[in-house]
């Protein structure tokens, strides 16, 4: 901690400053590892471009499949693809970027990743962990942060944030996307089969819904922007049960961050193993 | 019966120092017991600001080893025995004396905030509304104005934008004048361009220290902040609008609250 | 010598002092008036005591049962005060509470709700239709900062914050304003009015067990009484039935009738619901008398009658006392308060949140699983400055009105719950009218009398003054303890000889209490100017309570059982004498007028059936 000069109050100036003795730093300490840790590891399995196919399983961060490069090992196959392989040109792009792996952008992860992350980035929650945690406006309750007087919060740059229900609309595509895997991982070559895979994509998709239907712009959507909620006569309506149930997730918004950020990860390692043949899959029908 | 020690902040704006004291303390106190122990027996003229000493007026609000809380809802026995208890004036407002700020910075910001205006009531002149509808904005009301939020807000607290902001308390008053189902006020605007919504960066200390547990951020402030996206962010919603011809100021002065 | 003209003086049309329900709706109704209005608090605003007061105001809007109207309000309130009301200010107060509970509403105030949309009510003790407007059991929070929202944003309306009415002025007879001082700085104000209306709550502090905070040290009624006000009914104090007992350091803080009201029950260390035993004979035709009809009552049963745990408080209070007396109390000296086996856990939080808070936060208890330990805490004054029932003008000084708790009147030797806040309302407005009506014959601002203003200056800066001198909180202690082992729930003409004793003493020593120099926001200094206060309002109230000698609503004398019926012809009125002692006198009592004395003696099946 820098110095703390006692002023009026006794209270310090300066980063750092404040009268706390808890340990307040673990709180933004472990929320800047942990989200650290994922976006590294994001970025690598991102651009791998490959091993993010195990029949029938498909990595997360890997949905929707909008371009394949059948000859990277561990991809999915052609007719998997939405508009098939990869266009010559963008192949030849990778080259150009020394340093990276081999398949840093044409990799499909490229194309799709940007829309979870982009929820994410703009996520109330999520803003203040790293506002917290990464830009220390504050650190921790009554600590001071840095940027002292130049802090502009959300007014300039970051208005940005304010689209955080666009960011919502894809995530709600995403939603039924994977859902729709977590169906399709139950078949394997057109036969029904369970597999440890298949639960892994499944919890996936329940832990990235939790997550998404807990939104706090899709709350206000819902419901929360109208002030009768209630049918006339004070009886339920639509509008007051998915608020309801909206505000029961939202109250654990951050739990379901975490928890749902933690298993994309861990559902794209898993199949990537399997994938690269470390550990073999349970399942019915092998 | 046992001794602990405080460690009190004593002075006035032209400087201070902290004094420690030694305190026999019982069962069940609470800091601000201790301080008024204090006062009767060591330091007569210790200032402290307090009133019903029951969690429900909101005047003894004070920093407790760095945190802002109401002294007289914080037990002594919930810090380590042996841990030296230091008790300080809010920072974010002026101090004037010993453990008394001048909060009425917070007085004049309620002031700006237009006023309830209901629409007119039904036929048999009541005015009705239902408990689903008022749940929301009941939370709000529970708010006893200590301005703990407002203290530990580091917009107010270290960037000392009170040109800028108005605070939770006030955004949280808000967003209860916005969400009354009766209320034909439009403050969406001014909430915006004089209150300073986008300054809050929702970093959630204000709920962290709300005594009244009152759930600050996602059912006030962010609520409040789609409700200017509604109206000033949201490019589809403005040309929906544009197209229907739609005024939301007008159709709530007009009493066509949805 | 003090330079009067050097000290800052400012002038209104009328002044109110104390800015809790009371006071802020008179601001209002003054405002309204175009009358150029100052308030003065002790401290910020929003922060009186009224915030409190939890359960509800009662008022006979029928929302909740149809058969609810002013009459049975009426008639409880009298019953509940023993018939020592003011007639007329239980008419006025019992017909206009709806109207005022429904301003609040379109002011902002968001009650709970019926499931028509209305305003939800509530039972509590003594009212026999569910009739306390609520917001959880936070209402009187509500109230505050819907007339404190509502009025700052009125026209020529000031507030003086942390600023401490010292002494009221007088031009001749009438009222001229006052001497305050601000407790920021220190410095004296003068503020010149036209009328004053007091608002400033009752006088608990001066006992050691109490509900009231520090603020409730009878400031108001020592500055009427000292400017020649008649005080009346002081010797009533009600002592509310459940207030915390453990841990000691929040003895005395008050746990909602909401709480019994919701269905909680009161249980002796035998696990005997005991109330059942104490039922008074006027008020059994309408309590149940077994638990399972009490049971039938909670669960909706209109043919039911009510549990007796919601008799009035002064029943209650002294039931419990004698309990513990007995040996059956609870280990901490108090009763066992039961909601945790009526109600769900959920409906308790909901219901009585900040009960369910407090006793989490200060006693570590959970209400939905243990019951609650609860004993008696003074809690409210029913007597105070003498008044005009329409008006509120104080008997005797022209210029100088009351409302609220500071007034006395409408809650005769007894108190129901839930009557005050709606009293706050009532009679707030009729203050603010009153002082209106006053102020329309006052054509110039009454002159400044400079001696009295250095006088009480000269008394209030001794304190800081002197070489040296007694620490005013040990003096306070001192009368608290008097108070409360002498001037209690049960009283006799010994104990209240020596309490006067002992308050003739305890005068000496305030007179020479030292505060520290500084005279910035110096607690101590408050200390020492309150004594005075607390010590006439202790005085005060030993007094009226000596004389009465009977026992009837709060006031019980172990040396006069019962109630008499020569008492209850008489309010007994206290007034300062030139000489500078109390005087205390018997004033006959009005005929009541025939129509309202049919209601409130009829039958409640009679008045049900519409037969009166």
């Amino acid at each position: 901690m820098s110095d703390q000069l006692v002023q009026i109050g006794g209270h310090g100036r300066g980063f750092g400053a404040t009268t706390r003795s808890d340990n307040w730093w673990i709180g933004p300490t472990l929320t800047f590892l942990g989200l650290s840790a994922f976006i590294v590891y994001a970025s690598w399995a991102g651009m791998q471009g490959a091993y993010y196919w195990a029949d029938p399983y498909l990595s997360p961060m890997y949905a929707p499949l909008l371009f394949v490069d059948p000859t990277a090992p561990g991809s999915a196959p052609v007719d998997h693809a939405w508009f098939g392989t990869f266009p010559a040109w963008w192949s030849k792009l990778d080259g150009l970027l020394p340093g990276l792996p081999k398949r840093a952008l044409s990799t499909p992860a490229a194309l799709i990743l940007i829309f979870p992350a982009t929820f994410r980035l703009t996520c109330y929650y999520y803003r203040k962990a790293y506002y917290r945690s990464f830009a220390l406006t504050p650190p921790a309750c009554a600590v001071e942060g840095v940027r002292r007087g130049k802090y502009r919060g959300e007014t300039h740059l970051l208005l940005f944030q304010n689209l955080h229900r666009f960011a919502l609309y894809f995530a709600l595509v995403f939603i039924v996307i994977l859902a729709y895997d977590a169906v399709v991982s139950f078949f394997k070559d057109g036969q029904f089969g369970v597999g440890v895979g298949s639960i892994v994509q499944t919890v996936n998709a329940i832990l990235l819904a939790g997550y998404t239907f807990g939104c706090h712009s899709f709350r206000h959507l819902i419901g929360g922007r109208k002030n009768w909620m209630t049918c006339d006569g004070g009886k339920a309506s639509t509008h007051h049960r998915l608020w309801l149930g909206c505000t029961r997730l939202n109250g654990r918004h951050m739990l379901w961050a975490w928890m749902s950020l933690f298993w994309v990860g861990f559902t794209d390692f898993y199949i990537r193993m399997v994938s690269m043949g470390v550990i073999t899959d349970l399942n019915t029908w092998d | 019966m046992s001794k602990r020690t405080f460690r009190v902040w004593r002075g006035d704006a032209e400087g201070g120092r902290f004094v420690e004291y030694n305190v026999e303390v019982g069962p069940g106190m609470v800091i601000l017991d201790a301080l008024h122990r204090i006062q009767a027996e060591q330091s007569p003229d210790l200032a402290v600001r307090w009133n019903c000493k029951a969690g429900k007026c909101g005047s003894c609000s004070m920093e407790v080893n760095g945190k802002p809380r109401l002294s007289c809802m914080t037990r002594i026995s919930d810090y380590e025995p042996e841990q030296i208890i230091t008790v300080q004036p809010l920072k974010t407002f002026p101090i004037i004396r010993d453990l008394v700020t001048d909060v009425s910075w917070n007085f004049e910001q309620n002031k700006r905030i237009p006023p309830f205006r209901p629409k007119a009531p039904g036929p048999d002149g009541k005015l009705r509304m239902w408990q689903e509808d008022v749940d929301r904005i009941q939370e709000f009301r529970k708010c006893i104005e200590c301005f703990l939020c407002q203290d530990v807000c580091h917009v107010l607290r270290d960037h000392e934008k009170k040109q800028n902001f108005v605070g939770p308390r006030f955004i949280m008053r808000i967003a209860s004048l916005e969400m009354h189902p009766l209320d034909t006020v439009d403050r969406i605007p001014q909430t915006l361009r004089e209150f300073g919504s986008g300054w809050c960066n929702i970093t959630r200390c204000c709920t962290e220290v709300c005594p009244e547990h009152i759930n600050i951020t996602d059912n006030a402030i962010i609520p409040t902040k789609e409700r200017v996206v509604d109206r000033f962010y949201d490019p589809v919603a403005m040309l929906t609008r544009k197209i229907r011809g739609e005024d939301p100021a007008r159709a709530r002065e007009e009493g066509k609250v949805p | 010598m003090v330079d009067v003209r050097e000290i800052k003086t400012v002038e209104h049309d009328v002044l109110i002092i104390g800015a809790g329900g009371a006071g802020l709706r008179a601001a209002i109704e003054c405002s309204n008036a175009g009358l150029d209005t100052a308030v003065l608090t002790k401290s910020l605003l929003g922060k009186a005591h009224t915030v409190m007061a939890e359960g509800g105001m009662a008022a006979a809007m029928g929302n909740v049962d149809p058969r609810d109207n002013w009459k049975v309000h009426f008639r409880d309130t009298m019953r509940g005060g023993k018939f020592l009301n003011q007639w007329r200010m239980a008419e006025l107060h019992a017909k206009q509470a709806p109207d005022r509970v429904r301003e609040l509403e379109e002011w902002g105030a968001v009650f709970d709700r019926t499931p028509d949309g209305l305003i939800n009510q509530r039972n509590f003790g003594g009212h026999r239709f569910p009739r306390l407007a609520h917001v959880g059991d936070r209402t009187g929070l509500e109230l505050i900062r819907t007339l404190q929202d509502h009025a700052v944003h009125k026209g020529r309306l000031q507030v003086y914050m942390e600023c401490k009415a010292l002494r009221l002025l007088k031009d001749g007879d009438r009222m001229a304003g006052c001497v305050a001082v601000w407790r920021e700085t220190g410095r004296f104000l003068i503020v010149r009015a036209k009328a004053v209306i007091m608002a400033t709550g009752g006088g608990g502090r001066a006992w050691r067990v109490t509900s009231n905070s520090w603020e409730y040290s009878g400031d108001g009624l020592t500055m009427a009484y000292d400017a020649g006000a008649e005080l009346m009914d002081v010797e009533f104090t009600q002592f509310h039935p459940t207030g915390m007992v453990w841990p000691p350091s929040v003895r005395g803080t008050l746990v909602t009738e909401g709480v019994r009201g919701e269905g909680g029950i009161l249980k002796n260390n035998k696990g005997e619901r005991f109330m059942f035993r104490y039922i008074p004979e006027r008020f059994a035709p309408e309590t149940a008398d077994t638990e399972e009809e009490a049971a039938r009552w909670l669960a909706g049963d209109k043919n039911a009658r009510r549990p007796p745990e919601l008799l009035t408080r002064d029943v209650v209070a002294r039931a419990i006392k004698a309990e513990v007396e007995a040996g059956r109390g609870s280990p901490h000296g108090g009763a066992f308060l039961d909601i945790a086996s009526q109600r769900t856990a959920e409906d308790i939080k909901r219901k009585l949140p900040s009960m369910y808070h407090q006793f989490k936060e200060l006693a570590e208890l959970d209400i939905t699983k243990e019951p609650m330990e609860v004993g008696p805490t003074l809690h409210y004054f029913m007597g105070g400055i003498r008044v005009d029932p329409d008006t509120q003008a104080s008997t005797t000084v022209p210029g100088l009105f009351a409302c609220g708790e500071a007034a006395a009147g409408l809650h005769g030797a007894n108190r129901l719950g839930g009557n005050s806040l709606s009293d706050l309302i009532v009679f707030g407005r009729l203050a603010g009218l009153g002082a209106a009506d006053y102020i329309k014959g006052v054509s110039e601002l009454p002159a400044l009398d400079e001696d009295q203003v250095r006088d009480a200056i000269r008394w209030a800066t001794s304190f800081l003054n002197r070489e040296s001198g007694e620490n005013p909180y040990v003096i306070h202690e001192d009368l608290q303890e008097l108070m409360q082992t002498k001037v209690g729930i049960i009283r006799n003409a010994t104990e209240l000889s020596q309490a006067l004793e002992g308050i003739a003493e305890l005068r000496k020593r305030a007179e020479n209490a030292k505060a520290h120099a500084a005279s910035q926001y110096n607690p101590g200094w408050h200390e020492a100017m309150d004594l005075h206060s607390l010590l006439t309002t202790a005085e005060a109230v030993a007094r009226a309570a000596l004389t009465r000698e009977e026992s009837r609503g709060a006031h019980t004398r172990e040396d006069f059982e019962g109630e008499r019926e020569e008492w209850g012809k008489v309010n007994i009125v206290l007034r300062k004498l030139d000489d500078g002692s109390m005087e205390v006198r018997k004033l006959e009592r009005d005929e009541p007028p025939e129509e309202l004395a049919k209601i409130a003696f009829a039958t409640i099946e009679d008045l049900e059936a519409g037969r009166v």
